[in-house]
């Protein structure tokens, strides 16, 4: 079965800078892993290149099949990127925002509505503008347009930020249901004892290049603490504004 | 592509109907030009009322910059040109919708304008074929380059000021079309004021196709 991700000394450049200097890197289908690194290593653009955002100047970089090098536009629309941003219009609604990036991404409104109260969204904070939210309630919002797009590539950058522990724990669920249904995963995160619960493999990255990479001992796959979460339906609270 | 224009349109002008920036905040912004126009060149003068078309036009091009600054705002904040990029949506697309956006609101803000000069500069309206067709041209051209200079700008720290500085002189040519169209549609013969509003639409067109093969590049490298 062919990878989803295979890179062979890639290299990608900001500005004259390599940003990733000869990475070498290879998920497979289904598998969780987990990107590790101090600061400025190079997770952020990895996790950029992989969606297609980042070009590659030089070396074999196949994501989904699709060879950057030549087209990094096609594969856009079959992952999802949870970044530092959360992509979100401050003055639409949490529901206009999911359901316009659903519409953009030709997804289901129905999946959309379902991504939204898995995430706790589906009730009185559905018609609040995005402004108003927490930052732990954007990333839910992120989260569920993430979700309603039924990515195959998840990239997820410091997913668990701002978010409190049901929050994680239910992020964490999603990661391993998604990964059971055969989506990828890819993700950076310095919070390690909550990544390691579920991440298949973990790879280190330092001044832009791959230093280690190993299977976690022990791992039983992805049956952590957070399996069974997803269904449950989780109050995030109000809106700041709302006293 | 067209159906990707209209949830972007539509996306649009919900950011406008919920949020009243270009209501509360652009049109006052006009409305407070004209008079000052009106007191610095007397209502009573026979200068003011010369000058009424080209007037109206500058402020059309001032609320022109606001309304694309705050239009390419709202796709610079919070990582969303990104998600742009990958959200699968035709580029052409994109643009047609920003594009169709701005140019409802600056006909809206045209239309507020047009009484305004009435009502201040004490205008009567006259020859109102070429007067709707000269807007309908203008606000297209007008529209169409300012999403694709809206674009160009929107990815620079100093788009605020780089902006004007790009749009305006590219948009010179319809302030003098479409001021001449006005002029004859008022107070001239309106048939001569055709060829001016022909001028216009090769603009609009121009742009307007330039635009919708371009702006997929733009919104990569910009």
């Amino acid at each position: 079965m062919e990878p989803v991700i295979h890179f062979r000394s890639a290299v990608s450049l900001l500005g004259r800078f390599p940003a990733l200097a000869g990475v070498d890197l290879e998920v497979d289908p289904g598998e969780i892993v987990l990107l590790r690194g101090p600061n400025g290593a190079g997770k952020s653009t990895l996790l950029k290149v992989c969606s297609g955002l980042l070009p590659v100047a030089a070396g074999t970089a196949r994501v989904l099949g699709v060879d950057l090098t030549e087209d990094r536009h096609s594969i856009r629309p079959r992952v999802g990127l949870l970044g530092h941003a959360t992509f979100l219009y401050d003055e639409l609604t949490v529901a206009d925002n999911v359901e316009f990036w659903a519409r953009a991404a030709r997804a289901d409104l129905d999946d959309a509505h379902h991504a939204m109260d898995r995430l706790g969204l589906a009730g009185r904070l559905r018609d609040v503008r995005v402004a108003r939210l927490s930052a732990g309630q954007r990333r839910r919002v992120a989260i569920a347009v993430l979700l309603s797009r039924r990515p195959e590539l998840w990239l997820l950058d410091e997913p668990h930020a701002g978010l409190d522990a049901d929050g994680r724990d239910l992020l964490d669920g999603l990661v391993v249901e998604a990964a059971r249904a055969g989506a990828t995963v890819l993700f950076a995160s310095h919070e390690l004892d909550r990544a390691l619960s579920v991440a298949h493999r973990v790879v280190t990255i330092a001044g832009g290049v791959i230093t280690t990479d190993e299977p976690i001992t022990g791992a039983t796959g992805p049956t952590a603490h957070t399996v069974g979460r997803p269904d449950d339906v989780v109050d995030v609270g109000r809106p700041d504004d709302v006293a | 592509m067209w159906r990707d224009a209209l949830l972007v349109a539509g996306k649009d002008l919900r950011i406008e109907r919920r949020s009243r920036v270009a209501v509360n905040q652009i049109l006052p912004v006009a409305l407070a030009m004209l008079m000052l126009f009106g007191f610095a060149l007397d209502p009573d003068s026979p200068v003011l009322a010369r000058a009424t078309p080209g007037l109206f036009w500058v402020v059309v091009l001032f609320v022109t910059v606001l309304a694309v600054e705050r239009s390419f705002s709202l796709e610079s904040a919070d990582g969303v040109r990104d998600a742009l990029r990958l959200s699968g949506l035709h580029p052409g697309g994109i643009f047609l919708g920003k594009f169709a956006a701005l140019a409802a609101q600056l006909a809206a803000l045209q239309v507020v304008l047009g009484f305004g000069v009435v009502v201040l500069f004490g205008r009567d309206l006259a020859g109102y074929p070429l007067l709707l067709a000269t807007l309908v041209a203008a606000t297209a051209g007008i529209a169409a380059a300012g999403t694709l200079y809206g674009v160009l700008a929107a990815g620079l720290r100093v788009r605020e000021t780089l902006l004007p500085l790009l749009l305006l002189p590219v948009l010179a040519p319809v302030l003098i079309a479409a001021t001449r169209a006005f002029e004859t549609a008022l107070d001239g013969v309106p048939s001569d004021g055709w060829p001016w509003f022909n001028l216009l639409a090769v603009f609009a067109l121009i742009y307007t196709g330039f635009g919708i093969l371009a702006f997929g590049s733009l919104l990569e490298d910009s």
